[in-house]
């Protein structure tokens, strides 16, 4: 509506809530930012309070510095944050441009955090058809992260030569590291077992197959025995106190099996954590919010920078509070990245940096209190 | 490979020829037919099967003939059977079972309905949906510009809610039916062609997606 017709109606000029909402959400952060450490912890209370009153729900974003909260605190481990971006199914560019842009976002994100993450836990599904031109273009955007990088392979990646490319660029699938007294285990959760050879399937229908996620003619993924194994040497010179995160792909748990949101032996993975005090899995795949405690495993999903996933029909872990219904109009909505704070006891934190939304924060204390404390705010459309 | 696949199978109905000038039947077929005989050509007009003259003219002898073409056919045309297909790879539910029915009221034809009456219908409804998932499921028979489909975001049509619809949709400025949102997803996220409302396509996007969500209460406006 033109100016002048805003005079002959008279109308004030209004902002919308949104509008009003979100310089709110601005100011906050941008005051925050410019707190130094110690008068952030002073600080944060109150702004926290300050931004529940005027109506934010989720105050946090994942861009602060959430790891000073601990530096005081002492022991054995110190705190620090990673950030992560995930399953971004980039086809070539000429194909689909929408997909490139949106990891560019998410890039441009995870470089403007300040401070910078440790690293960057890259959650796998780079390619969405797993060719070499698809992995190269992948690989050269994640070089402008300023952090550095660890990857990990999804299923997108992987079933149109097995592996070859993705080996050649980012080397072996599975590996481990340690950082600031975590032990951290990336391991390639989305084997499958051949279905491709008695069908005569070429490496693309192999690959579409697979890249069809209700798609019923592919197998489960799993860790795989060899794996496994390899799992348990890697484990066997670490200390039951020592806080251990895995990455895996697809969650490392048994969710929906129609779709895929499953691990096949994620029972003998899991028996292999039991040992560990703590123990946290970071997964991609699911696309979404989603969090889950088995016995001493902390789980959480990662969003994607492509699309969004419903929620599956069965098998939701009590302890997932839905991130909202993404609206269909809009769309960034349901996508993003975000970051996670590693507490000095190895437990963490989770943010799911929801773009065009407030961010959602896990946090550790949710799940140790079985969903008693710091429960996240339920969403206004959760799936039916 | 869709839609003339499904002209093919509904071309079950046999053409007659007592000549055979085009040879064109397949390895097992002598290409020119013995005297006494009468060749009998399927509408792909290549597949023949030689039918003795003095054939009896029963139902089981037709149904014989058209076995045997038919037989031919899937066999020149191996990933032709697109149902079998299409639902090996992504399961579609079946429709109402209506074998109740049977013995009762009245058909199409004047009697009870019958056994073949149940399975025409269940057939043909459940054919439709099929169609509609090869659609939702291809980014190529959507016409995606960027190759995206209906099932990257929605597997098995989860979060499509058709029975919410009519409902208001204040981006579309109006109230929706589900073909409208349809329409929308295949123009915004999918960047593929519009479809006219009575598009084959359309029709079996609508009847795949409602096919999904069998034995959920309407609800319409529901957001
Ligand atoms: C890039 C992702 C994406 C693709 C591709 C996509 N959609 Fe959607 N669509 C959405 C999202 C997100 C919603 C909102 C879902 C919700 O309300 O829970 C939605 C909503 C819908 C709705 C309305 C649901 C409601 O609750 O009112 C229908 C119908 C629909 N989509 C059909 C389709 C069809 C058919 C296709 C393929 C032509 C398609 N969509 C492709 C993301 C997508």
């Amino acid at each position: 509506m033109s100016d002048d017709m805003n005079d002959k109606l008279k109308i004030p000029h209004i902002r919308s809530v949104e509008t009003r909402h979100l310089e709110e959400r601005e100011a906050l952060f941008r005051g925050l930012r410019n707190l130094d450490r110690r008068a952030f912890l002073k600080a944060s209370g109150g702004a926290a309070a300050a931004a529940v009153a005027a109506g934010v729900t989720y105050p946090f974003h994942s861009f602060l510095p959430i790891n000073v909260a601990y530096a005081d605190e002492g022991g054995a481990a110190q705190g620090f944050n990673f950030a992560y971006i995930s399953d971004s199914h980039l086809y070539v560019k000429k194909t689909n441009e929408r997909f490139v842009r949106q990891l560019l976002r998410a890039v441009d994100d995870v470089n403007s955090l300040d401070p910078q993450p440790d690293f960057v836990l890259y959650g796998g599904d780079l390619a969405q058809l797993g060719r070499r031109e698809e992995l190269d273009m992948g690989a050269q955007i994640l070089k402008s992260l300023k952090a550095p990088v660890h990857m990990m392979a999804g299923e997108h990646d992987w079933y149109y030569d097995m592996g070859e490319h993705w080996n050649t660029l980012f080397g072996p699938e599975h590996y481990s590291f340690d950082h600031k007294g975590v032990h951290f285990v990336v391991l390639m959760s989305v084997h499958e077992k051949d279905f491709w050879s008695a069908r005569g399937m070429s490496p693309a229908e192999r690959m579409h197959t697979v890249a069809g996620l209700d798609n019923a003619v592919q197998s489960a993924f799993e860790v795989g025995a060899p794996q496994r194994e390899w799992l348990k040497q890697d484990l066997d010179k670490v200390s039951a106190t020592t806080p251990v995160i895995v990455f895996s792909h697809s969650p490392l748990y048994k969710l929906y099996r129609p779709w895929n949101f499953w691990t096949d032996d994620a029972e003998d993975v899991q028996a292999i954590l039991q040992r560990f005090d703590h123990v946290t899995v970071l997964h991609g795949h699911t696309h979404q919010v989603l969090t889950n405690r088995i016995g001493n495993i902390q789980f959480h999903g990662m969003l994607s920078t492509a699309w969004p996933w419903p929620y599956a029909p069965q098998g939701l872990p009590a302890l997932t509070v839905q991130m909202n219904r993404p609206n269909p109009f809009d769309a960034n909505d349901g996508l993003g990245d975000g970051s996670v704070a590693v507490h000095p006891d190895g437990l963490v934190d989770k943010l799911y940096n929801l773009w065009n939304r407030n961010p959602m924060q896990v946090k550790a204390s949710y799940l140790s209190s079985g969903g008693k404390s710091d429960i996240p705010v339920a969403p206004t459309l959760s799936s039916y | 490979m869709k839609t003339p696949a499904l002209l093919a199978l509904a071309l079950l109905a046999v053409s007659m020829h007592a000549s055979a000038q085009d040879a064109a039947g397949t390895p097992q077929q002598s290409p020119a037919p013995a005297s006494g005989t009468t060749q009998v050509k399927l509408c792909d007009n290549k597949t023949t099967v030689q039918v003795s003259k003095d054939a009896p003219k029963t139902r089981e002898e037709g149904q014989k003939i058209s076995d045997s073409l038919m037989a031919q056919w899937k066999a020149a045309n191996p990933g032709k059977d697109w149902v079998q297909a299409e639902v090996e790879a992504h399961q579609v539910v079946t429709p109402e079972d209506n074998s109740k029915l049977v013995g009762t009221g009245q058909s199409s034809t004047y009697g009870a309905v019958t056994q073949q009456d149940v399975q025409v219908w269940n057939n043909e409804t459940y054919k439709m949906a099929v169609y509609g998932s090869t659609v939702f499921h291809s980014s190529d028979e959507l016409g995606s510009d960027i190759a995206v489909s209906c099932d990257m975001c929605h597997p098995r049509a989860a979060n499509t809610h058709p029975e919410t619809y009519p409902k208001f949709q204040p981006q579309l400025g109006r109230v929706a039916l589900l073909r409208d949102m349809i329409n929308w997803c295949i123009e915004h996220p999918v960047r593929g062609k519009v479809l006219a409302p009575d598009d084959p396509k359309m029709r079996a996007l609508e009847a795949y997606i409602l096919a999904q969500r069998k034995g959920v209460p309407l609800d319409y406006g529901k957001r």
